[in-house]
């Protein structure tokens, strides 16, 4: 694993956005040829969410002259996404596979990698290892939690009571440095705002995703944020509620007129443009494409009627700071029960952060 | 703490009113037609296509009451095939309702894609919370008047089963089909009604979800409750009175993870999202035996022979 | 009628062409077949309207369920839990019990299998010896938590429907909590599981295929589940009691036991899904193990009558179609839950169907005499 994130880092490190682990084109017979793109996902594609955010964005591979994009939506983390896979290889000839869910890529895309030697595959998380890993499948991921650590400094400029409120799916890495980086931010502008996190226990689940919503508004959050795959309903009954909001993984500023702040959304574009342009030359897509502000693989959704002046203005010099390198880990950090867990500095990059299985000083709540 | 004490009930108060209603009028429906004899385990695919259709519905003309309107409708349609298909020999009523669980969510989901991103016009609540300056118990008390209807509904139909001629015949056809033919029921007929008046009430249900709490329609809307309404009907021994009582039970223990989280117990929530169902089993272990409940099963019943 | 014909009675050698068996086995075959073919009907109907071509359609649930070796073992892989869990509910079925548990139990089978594989692998115990010791703990498992819906039914008098549902929920919720808890691997940092196994671990493919030996080991159970239910005094008393529970108790069958051990059964049968998803699929147990076989299963194994053997075919069939949905998704543009509205066409005219059975005048027995 340590092996994984010190080479990852290297990648970073180097200053390379995008890093082809191999030039070699597709072959003679594919580089002038037709390519095909097989996507899928695991939810519905306009959820307001994580596959919404892949699927709005693959229309750029889509504009690409001599290639078409398949898709499926719905595709389980079973070993339905392996015969899916297998099945757009077979029937479509797809020479690029892109799989968007995390739990897609423990056995089956590299299953498939190693079966098909001759299909690129792209998963979206950073799990792929050059040094053990098939050398034609890949990894590309953006750090969110910058997007959402320009939430927290909105969010807690925005807030009057301090108290900002954080629905979530599960106890997982990003779930944490998103809620961690998002106290960070509000921290940054108010040292006392607190967040509150309330899991669901489940990526979509709307009745309980509502409820939480509630309870954290009860508890006199006036300001609430979220990381479930569909947003949408924490966003629109906190709105109901005449309670601030902050988007996750799509624009959900619509969705909240009177009280959307701003939101975190990765870039997807980046990536697939990059792809895009690696296939018109003929190209490999590189192995691993990774980032976050300052190779603009993240954004923030543009400010809603929620934002206060002040809000607008420390979150645009926010964003500065990130693309500039600011550290939004700044040490010594104690997590919610106590203990020193971040020392010194740390780079908005680091392996160390990857490993996140704690909620920060200052959030309310509990992992397991 | 005793403010904890405070939120904690206010919200299990306030979600049992909120996360009820669904389960209140599903079972409600399926008391009804099991009454006459009949079960139709089908009413989730009742429920989910109920919730599209209203969403879709009220989208499109902007109007949410025409979207429960056509909810009901849909959920009629849906039961009455339930019931017209169980008229004819041989066939097991537990299976064809499952299989109407399946096509009434294939076709919600089927149809339903254009509707996920939209933002349909939704219910509004009555606000009966406005005496008090606490804005979380404001919070409780706006009310959906749908959540009244199914009150209402409890007692009529208890009323109703209790002392009309109607009553009878349902009360008849459900524990003696043999006699009632005697007496000159149309059997089949009575079913039929029972089982469309019970699927239509799902459809209402699905409307509360997508049209109000929580008010937005997309294919995991629905995490069983059609389903386990049913299941609620045998826990509350076909009372429609009991049904109000179950139904409550069941959304203020769901309303129970979230609450403990927001004051600061968050330890094992798997288990506290779990409640519903962990309650309900422990109260049917405790109470199941008891002598009443042999008599109140409607004899003709299938799935409690 | 009842006379035996001039032609039989001249040629006593020769046996009645159709004998009340076979005509049986035909009405089985063709009143199925025939809703099978009066669904797929309907649905071009249904594609009609929406100005999709159903010939498409059909040939490409062909080409993707069933015209290459590829599909094949598509439609094989998908098929096999859902023989497992078919089975899981069939059999407590034939005892009249209908069991919502299934995916409950293939999903605490699955984790009780990736538990115990832990202690043995880091033990360094042998594979052959630990495979089979996972396979059986997950039936283990499986079977006592469906058999506690049996006992509860029988010896508390709850209704073993709802507490099955009631326990599947509470079984997801276990599984979640322990995989999130104290037994998540620690690399496992964005999807909380319990430990990978080593590839030394894994249930491997059928040699020549790429189908996990789940499908073998489903087809081997299904028929000693029919021997079980069809040839033996068990069986014979759990139909008995299935037919009329107050008979089968005067006769002094021991119902309980029926009913506790039938449940057990199942959910061994659904505990042995859960292994191979666990040894066979993800090589470790995680959330992902509550994928809704155990729900499909029901679906298919009342398709299949409730008959063992019957629920092969039928899984395969749910199989083709899950294989060929992703091709409906990306050649025709339709939903993934097209197939989702196919099954509910092909469920509902099958169970109509169900009302012609001996209702056909050309396979009546008696017609059959006629003919011979």
């Amino acid at each position: 694993m340590m092996k994984t994130l010190i080479s990852r880092r290297r990648l970073l490190k180097n200053g390379a956005a995008a890093l082809a682990a191999s030039t070699m084109p597709f072959g003679a017979a594919h580089a002038a040829d037709k390519i095909t793109i097989g996507a899928i996902y695991v939810g519905t594609r306009d959820d307001f969410g994580w596959n919404q955010s892949h699927a709005a964005a693959m229309d750029i591979l889509r504009q690409v002259p001599g290639v078409s994009v398949v898709e499926e939506e719905n595709v389980a983390e079973t070993d339905a996404v392996a015969k899916s896979m297998e099945s757009m290889i077979n029937f479509d000839g797809a020479n690029l596979i892109l799989a968007t869910s995390f739990g897609y890529y423990n056995p089956f895309v590299l299953d498939i990698a190693t079966q098909y030697p001759g299909v690129q595959l792209r998963h979206c998380a950073p799990l792929w290892n050059p040094d053990t890993d098939p050398q034609n499948a890949g990894s590309y991921f953006s750090y969110l939690n910058q997007a959402h650590y320009v939430n927290g400094v909105a969010a807690g400029l925005s807030s009057i009571s301090g108290k900002l409120g954080f629905v979530a799916a599960k106890p997982v890495q990003t779930v944490l440095s998103n809620c961690n980086s998002f106290l960070l931010g509000a921290r940054s502008v108010n040292p006392n705002a607190t967040v509150q996190v309330i899991f669901t226990g489940s990526w979509s689940m709307p009745v309980r995703e509502a409820e939480a919503t509630n309870a954290l508004i009860d508890a006199g959050c006036d300001v609430i944020s979220c990381h479930v795959d569909s947003p949408k309903v924490v966003i629109e009954t906190a709105e109901a509620r005449g309670v601030k909001t902050c988007g996750h993984n799509a624009d959900q500023r619509d969705l909240a007129p009177n009280g959307f702040i701003t939101g975190a959304e990765s870039n997807w574009s980046t990536t697939y443009k990059i792809y895009a342009d690696a296939l018109m030359k003929g190209e490999t897509v590189p192995n691993l494409i990774a980032g976050g502000y300052h190779n603009d693989m993240v954004m923030n959704t543009p400010f809603g009627a929620g934002a206060t002046p002040d809000a607008r203005a420390a979150a645009t010099a926010a964003i500065k700071g990130l693309k500039g390198g600011k550290p939004i880990y700044v040490g010594p950090l104690k997590d919610n029960t106590g203990k020193i867990v971040i020392e010194g500095e740390v780079d908005n990059y680091a392996p160390e952060l990857e490993t996140m299985n704690y909620l920060l000083e200052g959030i309310i709540g509990s992992t397991t | 703490m005793s403010d904890a004490v405070f939120m904690v009930m206010m919200a299990m108060f306030g979600g049992a009113i909120r996360v009820s209603t669904p389960f209140l009028l599903v079972a409600l429906g399926e008391t009804l037609t099991e009454k006459t004899g009949r079960i139709n385990l089908g009413l989730e695919g009742n429920l989910v296509l109920g919730a599209m259709v209203a969403y879709a519905t009220s989208y499109s003309t902007g109007s949410p009451w025409l979207g429960v309107l056509a909810a009901a409708g849909t959920g009629t349609v849906l039961s009455a095939g339930h019931g017209w298909i169980c008229k004819l020999p041989k066939v097991n009523d537990i299976a064809v309702g499952i299989a109407f669980m399946t096509l009434g969510t294939g076709l919600a989901f089927f149809f339903g894609k254009p509707f996920i991103q939209p933002t349909a016009p939704r219910l509004d609540a009555i606000e009966l919370g406005n005496w008090s300056s606490n804005p979380q118990v404001q919070q409780a008390l706006k009310i959906n008047p749908l959540f009244f209807v199914g009150l209402a509904l409890a007692v009529v139909l208890w009323w109703m089963l209790k002392n009309t001629r109607w009553g009878l015949i349902i009360r008849m056809t459900g524990d003696n089909a043999a006699a009632a033919r005697a007496m000159g029921i149309s059997v089949d007929r009575v079913r039929l009604v029972a089982t469309a008046a019970g699927g239509s009430l799902a459809g209402i249900a699905g409307a509360f979800l997508s049209l109000y709490y929580p008010g937005s329609w997309n294919e995991s809307l629905s995490s069983g409750q059609g389903l386990m309404a049913v299941a609620l009907v045998i826990f509350a021994r076909w009372s429609p009175i009991r049904c109000v009582w179950a139904a409550l039970l069941f959304g203020a223990s769901g309303a129970l993870g979230p609450a403990l989280q927001s004051i600061g117990i968050s330890k094992g929530y798997y288990f506290f999202n779990a409640a519903p169902y962990i309650l309900t089993l422990i109260i049917m272990v405790l109470s199941a035996r008891s002598q009443k409940a042999a008599h109140e099963v409607p004899g003709e019943l299938s799935i409690v022979k | 009628m009842s006379l035996p014909s001039a032609s039989s009675v001249a040629r006593p050698h020769r046996k009645p062409r159709l004998d009340p068996r076979s005509l049986a086995l035909i009405e089985a075959s063709v009143i199925p077949m025939g809703a099978l073919l009066a669904s797929a009907l309907i649905f071009s109907l249904f594609l009609l309207m929406l100005g999709k071509d159903p010939i498409r359609f059909f040939s490409l649930v062909w080409t993707g369920g069933v015209a290459s070796s590829f599909s094949i073992q598509n439609t094989l892989q998908r098929a096999a839990p859902l023989i497992l869990t078919g089975l899981a509910f069939a059999v407590p079925a034939r005892i009249g019990m209908t069991l919502l548990g299934a995916e409950g139990a293939l999903v605490l089978g699955g984790l009780a299998s990736a538990l115990i594989a832990i202690p043995m692998m880091l033990g360094g115990w042998p594979v052959w010896l630990g495979l089979p010791i996972m396979a059986l703990t997950a039936m283990a498992v499986g079977g006592a938590w469906v058999g506690l819906a049996g006992w509860l039914r029988h010896y508390r008098g709850v209704n073993e429907t709802i507490s099955s549902l009631l326990l599947t929920y509470i079984a997801v919720a276990i599984m979640n909590f322990l995989v999130e808890g104290v037994f998540r691997d620690p690399g496992s940092t964005n999807k909380a599981s319990t430990m990978p196994l080593g590839p030394d671990w894994r249930v491997g493919d059928i040699p020549g295929t790429s189908v996990h030996w789940g499908l073998a080991t489903g087809l081997i159970i299904a028929a000693l589940l029919w021997v079980l239910m069809e040839r033996t005094t068990f069986g014979f008393s759990a139909r008995i009691a299935g037919g009329n529970l107050r008979a089968a108790q005067a006769q002094g069958l021991p119902v309980g036991r029926l009913a506790v051990a039938s449940c057990a059964i199942a959910g061994a049968c659904a505990g042995l899904a859960g292994f191979f998803e666990v040894a066979a699929v993800h090589g470790q147990a995680n959330a992902s193990l509550a994928a809704q076989y155990g729900f499909t299963g029901i679906l298919v194994a009342f398709l299949a009558r409730q008959n063992p053997l019957a629920v092969v075919p039928v899984a395969f069939l749910f199989g083709a179609l899950a294989a060929s949905g992703g091709l409906i998704q990306r050649r025709m543009e339709m939903p993934d839950a097209t197939m989702l509205v196919l099954q509910g066409i092909i469920f509902v005219t099958l169970l109509t169907s169900e009302s012609l059975y001996g209702r056909l005048p050309f396979l009546s027995v008696s017609q059959a005499g006629d003919r011979t």
